[in-house]
């Protein structure tokens, strides 16, 4: 038995304990937000933050998690999608097909909380996952957004959303 | 205990109750949502009408990024005059399609087409919905229909001061005969088409709700991993099951084909690490001892050879270079290149002996109906495949569905279980459908003052149809082979006039499987002829651009990008300190598109490419900020491609098997891009693909212009750029 506690919450169950904790988290916890992506710690779809640090889950074995270690997923990231990176991401239009978004969105909320005014230099030092759609401009933008307290204005994207706002 | 849970309690009804699986980002949860569901109307098949005005739009092509799914919404509710706050979509499912004849068209989601090949009867669709909306309404007051008007879901009877919502005469509106006549507005007059309207599917994409094929979950299923003969048409010897079934979770080991096998367990990370303990001993079969310094060999010897099937002729391009004052030639190459996307293949099966059901990302699913039908040895009508979100497609997930075959043959050994098969990336690598290899020798006549009197290009290597559709081969020929360089015409066409020309395909297959990958043979052939004229200019003293439009005249559409780009990418001015400018262009899947590129080569060699700026005619542009969108993401896309793109093929196998051999482009290595969206009416084109083909040219012109090296074979991570 292995105990971890994520978003919070404890959880209890059956694995062994070289069980990657991206397993851990998709099959036995059953949260499906963090993905896989290479399994080799490569591409950062597997992003979670461990005590607040970003860490790729896929190469990360059970047995080195403690239970007393806070592991955040993209779904306790924030009730309902209100981290202002959520926000800056969702006012921006930043995903395509979305699959790295998770670990993208991980890695960037992990980033401002280290440095809340990030240069170009610090995003691209710890953006360093994967996107094949190509988002990493939008990626960017919305990062510096949510550096300027959702200013998401200053990208110049112009995207009219439904509530009648303009991003 | 379980985020999301009610969603997965959806999927788990929806796949006991095998009806359709609902996508779009508001999805019905609920008893409450089901009970609503039996008042709604279906108006026709684009358009259902709920009683609380919420507009449900049917969406037949895949969403994988590329936006169509908002984009074709669009289109629907601009004719529909609907309320778009309170629009949503769904797919409607390839058996369903089959069963009603076919009354969404088709499903292919590939060659940029989504849109333009869908938005004529898919507006009608929406205009069709308004005019039985409106009539139901004239009827139930009993006005002429001319004297009611429509907007934002409401229709109103001014003399009377009457209004109705949509949802209010949805019933009686599904009751009417659909009018024969359907005219379509004119997009001068568009409303929410052409519109930078945000996209409809974001928000679960931020918080992990959105449910991928590979995040699906049904009740008793279990998983499956696999392994196919790491060399191209090798087959299993010997497996040792025994050896495996004692490890946790393990259920089933199962032969898949000749080729494959598959371990199946309770959880996806036991069958994985039971495969990878699987004694497994395998035949090489014919390719074992194939390479790509092989195959170069091949193609290499097609450049001469007599079997050429010709795309494009003018005049007699080989007597005019054979009197030519002056001749230019060079040889160019294409790699093999996986797809790569970002979620491997997967798909989820469930197989009794009268139904088969298949949950997968596809970029088509009749083909992924037809490949599930014909694994479970069950008709078409007995199947059904319910379509999810894709975590990326880019040609890989479209035309060959191996890994549905896959599933089916899994499922088929555990009849009644729901099986997900997931692949490793391991698998994606050594399984892809690559893009082709081809070189490409191209020879230029030259007069005595420097002008062009002929070109000729050879191309040599593989066809994708050939290796796809063999069926489409006539007289040898792949017509494919030839995009970007057709003649002048809506599609793929040359963007110079040559006074004499003959482009030509000596096809040579080697045994890696093509297949259609974003950009398709567009890629190789807009490097082959952009960077070829740019070596021409250069040896005749003349400026890129200036030579190019000399040649173009003829060819106005493509000469309006080119312009465009250079202008606002600053050609003919001085560009900062150490940095060089790169010009391309071409045409292709049905949009004129050009950059220009601005890169640095530091003293060690290293290469930046610090801005494009891109233009692109795609004759109507339904949502520029997605168009930006998908140019930006193409230029991530080739750029990959240039820089380190690059399967090679040692003893049949692929050698590259993870993101540390097969290197894609990163935030760091992004440069900034600027886009020029200028429709020019008229026709409709595609946005997905074309701009890829540009990314590499613009680059390697510009590393030219910097360093005086002219690579002629990707990746450049073979390259030294080094002074």
């Amino acid at each position: 038995m292995a105990t971890l506690n994520v978003n919070g919450k404890p959880y209890t169950f059956e694995a062994e304990p070289d069980t990657p904790l991206l397993w851990v988290l998709r099959e036995q916890v059953g949260l499906t937000g963090t993905k896989y992506g290479c399994g080799v710690a490569q591409c950062g779809a597997c992003t979670v933050h461990i005590d607040g640090v970003p860490t790729r889950s896929c190469v990360r074995p059970l047995s080195t998690v403690q239970a007393t270690e806070k592991i955040v997923t993209i779904e306790g990231l924030s009730p309902s999608g209100s981290h202002p990176v959520q926000k800056a991401w969702v006012a921006l239009d930043v995903p395509q097909c979305g699959f790295c978004q998770s670990g993208m969105i991980m890695a960037a909320a992990a980033l401002l909380n280290d440095k809340p005014n990030p240069t170009d230099a610090d995003i691209d030092a710890a953006m360093t996952n994967i996107c094949r759609c190509g988002t990493y401009n939008r990626i960017r933008a919305a990062i510096k957004a949510a550096a300027k307290g959702g200013d998401t204005k200053s990208a110049g994207l112009s995207i009219q959303h439904t509530d009648g706002s303009v991003a | 205990m379980i985020t999301n849970l009610s969603r997965r309690k959806f999927l788990e009804t929806s796949a006991a109750a095998t009806g359709a699986l609902v996508l779009g980002i508001h999805i019905p949860f609920t008893r409450e949502a089901a009970a609503q569901s039996a008042a709604t109307q279906e108006i026709n098949a684009w358009v259902v009408v709920k009683p609380d005005d919420t507009i449900v739009i049917r969406i037949a092509r895949s969403e994988m990024g590329q936006g169509s799914l908002t984009g074709l919404a669009q289109l629907v509710a601009e004719e529909l005059e609907c309320n778009w706050a309170k629009v949503t979509t769904e797919y409607p499912t390839p058996g369903q399609n089959l069963a009603r004849n076919r009354v969404w068209g088709n499903f292919s989601t590939g060659g940029s087409r989504g849109i333009r090949d869908s938005q004529e009867y898919v507006r009608k669709g929406g205009a069709t919905a308004r005019m039985m909306l409106v009539q139901a309404a004239a009827d139930t007051w009993k006005v002429p229909v001319g004297e009611c008007t429509v907007a934002n879901s409401v229709i109103a009877h001014t003399a009377s001061g009457r209004t109705a919502t949509y949802g209010s005469v949805a019933a009686v509106a599904a009751k009417l005969t659909p009018p024969a006549e359907v005219p379509l507005k004119d997009p001068k007059d568009w409303k929410l088409a052409g519109k930078r309207l945000a996209r409809l599917d974001t928000i679960d994409k931020t918080t992990g709700a959105q449910i991928y094929g590979m995040d699906l979950k049904l009740p008793g299923m279990v998983n499956a991993a696999i392994k196919d003969c790491p060399v191209f048409g090798g087959k299993i010897k010997s497996v040792d099951s025994a050896a495996v079934m004692k490890r946790p979770g393990v259920k089933k080991v199962v032969r898949v084909g000749d080729s494959a096998v598959a371990v199946v367990a309770d959880t996806w990370w036991h069958a994985k690490t039971a495969l990878d303990a699987l004694p497994i001993e395998w035949d090489n079969g014919p390719n074992a001892t194939a390479s790509s310094a092989k195959f170069a060999e091949v193609m290499k010897a097609g450049f001469d050879a007599k079997d050429a099937a010709v795309g494009n002729q003018v005049g007699d391009a080989r007597a005019a270079i054979a009197a030519a004052a002056r001749k230019i030639e060079a040889v160019y190459s294409y790699p093999h290149q996986n797809h790569a996307t970002m979620e491997v293949m997967n798909a989820t099966a469930r197989w009794t002996p009268e139904r088969c059901e298949v949950w997968t990302p596809t970029q088509n699913g009749e083909a992924a109906l037809a490949a599930a039908s014909e694994a479970a040895e069950l008709p078409l009508a007995k199947c059904d495949v319910h379509k999810l979100l894709l975590g990326g497609g880019f040609g890989r997930r479209g035309a060959v569905h191996d890994w549905v075959r896959q599933v089916v043959a899994i499922a088929k050994e555990m009849p009644g279980t729901p099986v997900k098969l997931l692949w490793s990336r391991e698998e994606d690598m050594l399984h892809g459908c690559y893009h082709p290899v081809t070189q490409c020798k191209l020879t230029a006549g030259l007069d005595a003052s420097g002008n062009v009197t002929a070109l000729h290009m050879r191309i040599s290597g593989q066809s994708i149809v050939a290796g796809v559709f063999p069926q489409n081969i006539k007289d040898g020929k792949d017509p494919v082979v030839f995009q970007g360089l057709n003649p002048p015409g809506p599609e793929a066409s040359i963007g110079y006039t040559f006074p004499a020309l003959l482009i030509d395909h000596a096809m040579r297959n080697p045994s890696v499987p093509p297949g259609f990958w974003r950009g398709v043979n567009l890629n190789q052939n807009t490097i082959y002829l952009e960077c070829f004229i740019d070596e021409i200019a250069h040896a005749t003293g003349q400026d890129a651009l200036a030579f190019r439009r000399k040649l173009m005249a003829n060819h106005p559409k493509h000469l309006a990008v080119l312009n465009m780009a250079a202008e606002k990418g600053g050609w003919g001015t001085p560009a900062p300190k150490g940095v060089y400018r790169g010009l391309a262009q071409t045409m292709g899947f049905g949009s004129y598109v050009a950059a220009c590129a601005e890169v640095s080569v530091g003293e060690n060699g290293s290469l930046k490419v610090h801005r494009i700026v891109a233009a692109t005619d795609p004759g109507h542009a339904v949502n520029p900020q997605q168009i930006e969108a998908q140019v930006e993401g193409s230029f991530a896309y080739g750029l990959s491609a240039a820089l380190y793109g690059e399967c090679t093929v040692k003893d049949g196998r692929i050698e590259q098997e993870n993101f540390h051999a097969y290197r894609v482009l990163r935030m760091d290595e992004m440069p900034k891009v600027e886009t020029i969206v200028m429709p020019s009416g008229g026709f409709w084109g595609g946005v997905g693909e074309p701009t890829i083909a540009v990314a590499a040219p613009a680059v390697l012109n510009a590393i030219f212009a910097a360093t005086g090296k002219r690579i002629r074979d990707l990746p450049l991570k073979n390259h030294d750029l080094k002074a």
